[in-house]
């Protein structure tokens, strides 16, 4: 029997029943467009979160003073977190280009909580004491105003930069906050400079920040105590993992301890980007593999419905077979029938895929990715192979005599 | 379709079919029920067979292992010299394909399918030309006089119609035998007997029918009939010789009256 006749025979079957047929088409139609699509906002928020993360500066590497955040003092005892700090020394140290070479800069952070308050609006606020390097280092500009100068730490100014979230709330009426002064706790700044909207990154408001002169910030209020974090800048992104060595080694030697017994997190942007990406990753899986169930359902319609032909049509196998059908031909024109389906459904899946892929959806544009059309289009057709198989053999199974007898 | 006469002279020189001491047995749950038990039946090439016989009397069953589509248990059965019991399920596929034609009692034609494709159907298992098969399937229905119905579908042609479609089909491979399982048994009398005479006719060109029925009317159409009872053969009665004209259609050409009486020619 030929291909075309073969291909005929299979074509009379589903339109026999026009409307079942393309039900069972729209099953798998739906589960390859949910692959494509599912994929690709995979693929699209993935990228999303790839290039916020550049954006965020991926030449940066934070210490954080504490064992707040991950490996903690616990290795080196008791004695060795309270004589390690970071302090100035250990910031003039990583300042140092013999030591450090890899290091463009270093920024001492100390933060604070505080409320802000201007004549009668007031809003609770993050506040980071800093140097001038802070807002390279951190992709901060202004939008107004000038920035923090090293005289203005040295001098213990009590002056400040304000988010835009802060002046939003402190600045209800619109008028220029340039010039003013804004009480934080009890003591007074002046807002000397307002910075560009930075966006929200992950669960952090960016613009809700307030910054100011780390020595002011200690006078007025956290006291003394060491730096919470140093923000280190690295030359560029290739020098990263150098400059975190350096950074370790030189924060080792300074508490007379091992990089591992360091109470210090230093955290490599570089890591986070990979973590991220690893993250979304999973998360395109995730997609994926749901997609995937709904192609299998898909499947498991094409099965039914070919049962049920099976079935309907036993008198005509019977017949074919009594004229010389032999089983094989049977075989194929049911598998061929069970491929059709799929094969249809691929193709408008495939199509209704593309389609669906242009909108964007909750907020990510989505991004096809090229291998998802000929993965959820051959996984359609062995969807169609597999299901049609037990099907089919059972039609080329059946016995002449029974099936013609069949009512 | 023509038909080579010479032939028809040289029938006796190879029976279509040898059935030697056939039983067939079933298993009908815990009981096994015996068909046939023995039945020994020799037919020649252009006889016109009639196997007659009560339900539960082993016809149907005859008429299965006759069409290859079911094997005997024990015995030997020779169809046009091959042995049957020898061959496997693809081998009885392409030997039901070949050398034998069904027609069946309740025309059995695909639904949905226009005439000339269900005559063109066992053409589709024996390779052959697209172009080939719709000649051989105009010719074929040409023969039943239904050349102008080759477009309509079966839901558009009356009973008669339907099975001279399915005789249709049944020769258009130009099998060495043509299997009828009371193809009149749908049929009013007018028709049934337009049938008889198209059988009857196919056997004056030369074809070997083997036609299974339970009324007389209908198998005094034949050369010889064979009466079955529990699964064996009790009469076995030549009505005219294999190379004679069927017993109708030679009334016909002397008196032009079909009747029963058409026997006694």
């Amino acid at each position: 029997m030929s291909l075309r006749d073969t291909l005929r025979n299979s074509w009379q079957g589903i339109n026999a029943n026009l409307l079942r047929s393309a039900l069972t088409v729209l099953g798998v139609l739906i589960g390859v467009s949910a692959v494509i699509i599912l994929l690709a906002v995979g693929t699209g928020s993935s990228n999303a979160v790839a290039s916020r993360i550049s954006a965020l500066g991926t030449n940066t590497i934070t210490v954080l003073s504490t064992g707040r955040f991950g490996r903690g003092p616990s290795t080196a005892g008791a004695t060795q977190s309270q004589t390690a700090h970071l302090t100035t020394r250990s910031v003039q140290a990583i300042e140092d280009p013999t030591q450090a070479p890899d290091v463009a800069s270093v920024s001492p952070v100390v933060t604070a909580s505080e409320t802000a308050t201007y004549s009668s609006a007031s809003y609770s606020t993050s506040i980071t004491g800093t140097t001038p390097n802070y807002l390279s280092a951190e992709d901060y500009t202004l939008a107004a105003g000038s920035p923090i100068t090293q005289a203005d730490v040295t001098n213990r100014k009590r002056v400040v930069l304000i988010g835009q979230t802060v002046l939003s709330n402190l600045f209800t009426s619109g008028e220029n906050p340039l010039g003013q002064t804004i009480q934080l706790g009890s003591a007074s700044f002046e807002i000397i400079g307002v910075l560009a909207e930075k966006g929200s990154s992950g669960i952090t408001n960016q613009d809700s920040i307030v910054i100011a002169p780390y020595t002011a910030v200690q006078d007025e209020l956290t006291g003394y105590s060491p730096f919470s974090e140093l923000l280190v800048q690295a030359k560029s992104t290739a020098s990263l993992n150098n400059a975190a060595t350096e950074v370790e080694d030189i924060l080792a030697s300074e508490a007379n301890t091992t990089v591992t017994a360091l109470p210090f997190s230093v955290i490599n942007e570089g890591t986070l980007l990979t973590t991220a990406q690893s993250t979304s990753s999973t998360f395109t899986t995730l997609l994926g593999a749901v997609a995937a169930i709904s192609l299998l359902v898909g499947g498991i319609g094409v099965m039914n419905i070919m049962l049920v032909t099976v079935t309907e049509r036993t008198r005509e196998i019977g017949i074919r077979k009594a004229v010389g059908a032999p089983k094989s031909a049977i075989l194929t024109q049911f598998l061929t029938e069970a491929v059709l389906l799929s094969l249809i459904g691929g193709g408008g899946g495939v199509i209704v895929g593309l389609i669906g892929s242009r909108f964007k959806i909750d907020g990510v544009t989505p991004v096809i990715a090229g291998y998802s059309i000929p993965l959820a289009f051959g996984i359609a057709i062995a969807v169609g192979i597999f299901f049609g198989l037990y099907p089919a053999n059972r039609a080329a199974s059946l016995r002449p005599i029974d099936a013609l007898r069949y009512e | 379709m023509s038909i080579d006469v010479s032939q028809i002279g040289t029938a006796g020189s190879r029976p279509v079919i040898v059935l030697r001491r056939i039983v067939k047995a079933y298993q009908m749950g815990n009981i096994e029920v015996t068909a046939l038990r023995g039945v020994s039946l020799t037919i020649e090439r252009g006889d016109f067979v009639a196997i007659m016989g009560a339900s539960g009397s082993g016809k149907s069953t005859m008429m299965n292992i006759l069409g290859c589509l079911d094997i005997p248990s024990k015995g030997q059965f020779f169809l046009d010299g091959i042995d049957v019991r020898t061959l496997d399920e693809a081998a009885l596929s392409h030997i039901r394909n070949r050398k034998i034609g069904f027609v069946f009692q309740s025309f059995n034609l695909i639904p949905r399918t226009t005439a000339r494709m269900n005559v063109e159907l066992p053409l589709l298992y024996a390779s052959m030309t697209a172009r080939e098969r719709r000649a051989r399937a105009e010719a074929a229905l040409e023969m039943v006089g239904l050349a102008d119905r080759s477009g309509h579908f079966p839901n558009e042609l009356s009973g008669g119609q339907q099975q001279r479609v399915a005789l249709a089909r049944a020769i258009v491979t130009d099998p060495a035998l043509v299997l009828a399982d009371e193809p009149t048994g749908n049929l009013d009398t007018t028709t049934s007997r337009e049938m008889m005479l198209m059988f009857s006719e196919l056997n004056r060109t030369g074809r070997t029918i083997i036609l299974i029925t339970h009324e007389d009317e209908i198998a005094a159409y034949a050369k010889r009939v064979v009466r079955l009872r529990d699964g064996l053969i009790i009469d076995d009665r030549r009505l005219s010789a294999v190379d004679a004209a069927p017993p109708v259609v030679a009334a016909h050409d002397e008196t032009r009256v079909f009747s029963a009486g058409g026997m006694s020619a």
